[in-house]
């Protein structure tokens, strides 16, 4: 992550003075954005650049449910399962992936291809049921459509 | 159709979120008026004039909120944007951040005027991707016109704003979880008293207000309490913007009139429910807020006095239909794993009753439910009310109360029949 420090310079020259402890989600973020996960060496690094115990940090890793410990596939497929997607077919969808993936949800395919999670309310209630890959929205999906997703991603 | 407009007010283009059409819609004259003509404190005493009210779930009055902060103290003063939208049905802020952005970073100026703010901040859930892109580039816009910095439109107010993303968590979304966020440790909402106005983020006098909410301080300050008033009803000033899914045939944000009728908004405006069936349910102001039937809801008008009065609330204005032959079973299922999974820990009878409330559901689902899971089900959640920090307890457990009194006999159905009596069905199909 010490590369990534000049970044965090910049960041930190937005904030008010004596903020650096609110640097931690910000710099963790930056650094899963590159890494795609964050390493035990990011936390050294991050205890060390802003000076907050290893507490707050490993804390904050365990509690927000985007941070990760490890690294995942290549394609993240993301399925919101809360109340108004599931009205309109995101449990279907759910099976289907993890049948044709051959894994659970929370699980990656060996080949690293794909990690498949469920998430909460991602706020695409109007447009459900909503399948997120990587940062992108795929919204009133459904199995066909998916299925043809699907094959394009290497 | 759904009364005056405030907030959706010009039609959704390419552009339209852009800083020129924003201008050319007549923004950020209101800014202009309150730093020429207006002193802080004017600015606050309108907003307490205009009578609005707290758009994220609570309807708490902003004025008030915000005349509980001393100018004069000699501390510095935090703003907060509370756009960690995430209450299930809840999209319309999503709305405002995608088509209207520049309207609530003008709004978001003049409340810091009237605050005493130098440093705002925008906490935007985490995976919200185009909210984020579109906010932060009308902030580039922003600073380059001037809006935001030093010596902003050549007077002595200056502010800075900072946008800060959230990282996955429901209980964020409340306002004291949301400092505690932003000082950079796990999201624990924080007992009060101390309100956050007098002791919020890093100690400091903090407001923290919905982005609907503050996207209504603009068109306060530019036409006037009294322009505000003559819109919604004398208790509900104003106008509420509603996200409707679920068994609808036109779901999406409306906007609408305070006051405007309960059941014409689902039959015209929305078109009815899918499929043409009978209603069954609606969860009117995101899954925290309490069921109504459509007994309930016939009589009723769409403002915070009415739905009160009818033992649920606006909340949030994400609104969930749910059409007839839905089990609602598993419904309550789906929102308990919610809950359990977001509780955030830190008081027991939400950490361990949502728990509790979630296992003894998989096992009425499973078919091994028994008889007085009802009534367990219904002191567990009653337990949680005024015994925890934070309000998502409560409203767990209010929410949960109100679907196992409502619709009793399903759940007695599903335990004694060991099977739901309607076949575990979320969805339904779009033909009658």
């Amino acid at each position: 992550m010490k590369h990534l420090i000049p970044q965090f310079e910049a960041m930190k020259t937005r904030f008010p003075a004596g903020f650096e402890s609110s640097l931690v989600l910000p710099c963790l973020r930056r650094i899963q954005e590159e890494r795609g996960y964050i390493a035990d060496s990011d936390i050294d690094g991050l205890v060390e650049y802003l000076g907050v115990p290893r507490i707050q940090i490993e804390e904050v890793l365990s509690f927000y449910t985007q941070f990760r410990r490890k690294p995942i596939g290549r394609w993240h497929l993301q399925v919101c399962h809360n109340v108004s997607c599931s009205m309109r077919g995101a449990e279907p969808i759910l099976d289907h992936l993890a049948r044709k993936l051959g894994v659970a949800p929370g699980q990656t395919t060996p080949d690293g291809r794909f990690t498949l999670s469920t998430v909460e309310c991602l706020g695409s209630c109007g447009t459900a049921p909503v399948v997120v890959v990587n940062d992108t929205n795929h919204e009133n999906t459904s199995i066909a459509e998916l299925d043809v997703l699907l094959e394009g991603l290497a | 159709m759904t009364g005056t407009k405030l907030l959706m007010t010009f039609p959704v283009t390419a552009t339209s979120h852009s800083l020129a059409d924003y201008r050319a819609r007549g923004g950020y004259r209101a800014l202009e008026k309150a730093l020429a003509q207006m002193k802080p404190q004017d600015v606050t005493h309108e907003v307490i004039a205009s009578g609005l009210q707290g758009r994220g779930g609570a309807a708490f009055p902003v004025g008030r909120k915000w005349a509980t902060v001393k100018l004069d103290d000699g501390q510095p003063h935090y703003l907060c944007c509370n756009a960690d939208e995430g209450e299930p049905g809840t999209f319309k802020d999503r709305w405002i951040l995608e088509h209207a952005p520049h309207l609530l970073l003008e709004s978001m100026q003049i409340a810091a005027y009237a605050i005493g703010v130098r440093h705002s901040f925008v906490y935007i859930r985490g995976e919200f991707d185009l909210p984020y892109r579109r906010l932060a580039g009308a902030i580039e816009e922003a600073y380059q016109a001037g809006y935001f910095g030093e010596r902003i439109l050549g007077t002595d107010f200056a502010c800075d704003v900072i946008v800060y993303r959230g990282a996955g968590s429901y209980v964020c979304g409340e306002a004291s979880g949301l400092i505690t966020s932003i000082e950079g440790k796990k999201g624990y909402p924080r007992n009060r008293p101390p309100r956050l106005s007098v002791r919020g983020l890093y100690q400091r006098p903090t407001v923290v207000n919905n982005v609907e909410t503050l996207a209504n301080i603009a068109g306060i300050i530019a036409h006037g309490a009294d322009a505000f008033r003559k819109v919604g009803t004398k208790t509900s000033p104003g106008t509420r913007l509603i996200s409707i899914s679920g068994h609808i045939n036109r779901p999406g944000v409306y906007e609408i009139e305070l006051g405007y009728p309960f059941a014409r908004f689902l039959r015209e405006d929305c078109g009815g429910i899918l499929g043409g069936r009978p209603l069954k349910a609606i969860i009117p102001g995101g899954v925290s807020t309490k069921v109504l039937t459509p007994a309930d809801i016939e009589p009723l008008a769409l403002d915070h006095a009415a739905l009160e009065a009818a033992g649920s609330s606006l909340g949030s204005g994400g609104m969930i239909v749910i059409a007839e032959g839905t089990c609602m079973v598993h419904l309550l299922q789906v929102m308990l794993r919610f809950y359990h999974h977001e509780s955030c820990g830190q008081c027991t009878p939400c950490r361990d009753g949502m728990g509790w409330l979630h296992r003894i559901i998989d096992r009425i689902v499973a078919g091994e439910g028994v008889p007085e899971d009802i009534e367990r089900m219904q002191a567990i959640s009653r337990a949680n009310d005024g015994t925890t920090i934070c309000g998502m307890g409560d409203a767990a457990g209010y929410a949960t109360v109100a679907i196992l009194d409502k619709f009793r006999d399903e759940f007695a159905y599903a335990i004694a029949h060991k099977r739901s009596r309607f076949d575990g069905r979320l969805e339904v199909s779009g033909h009658a």
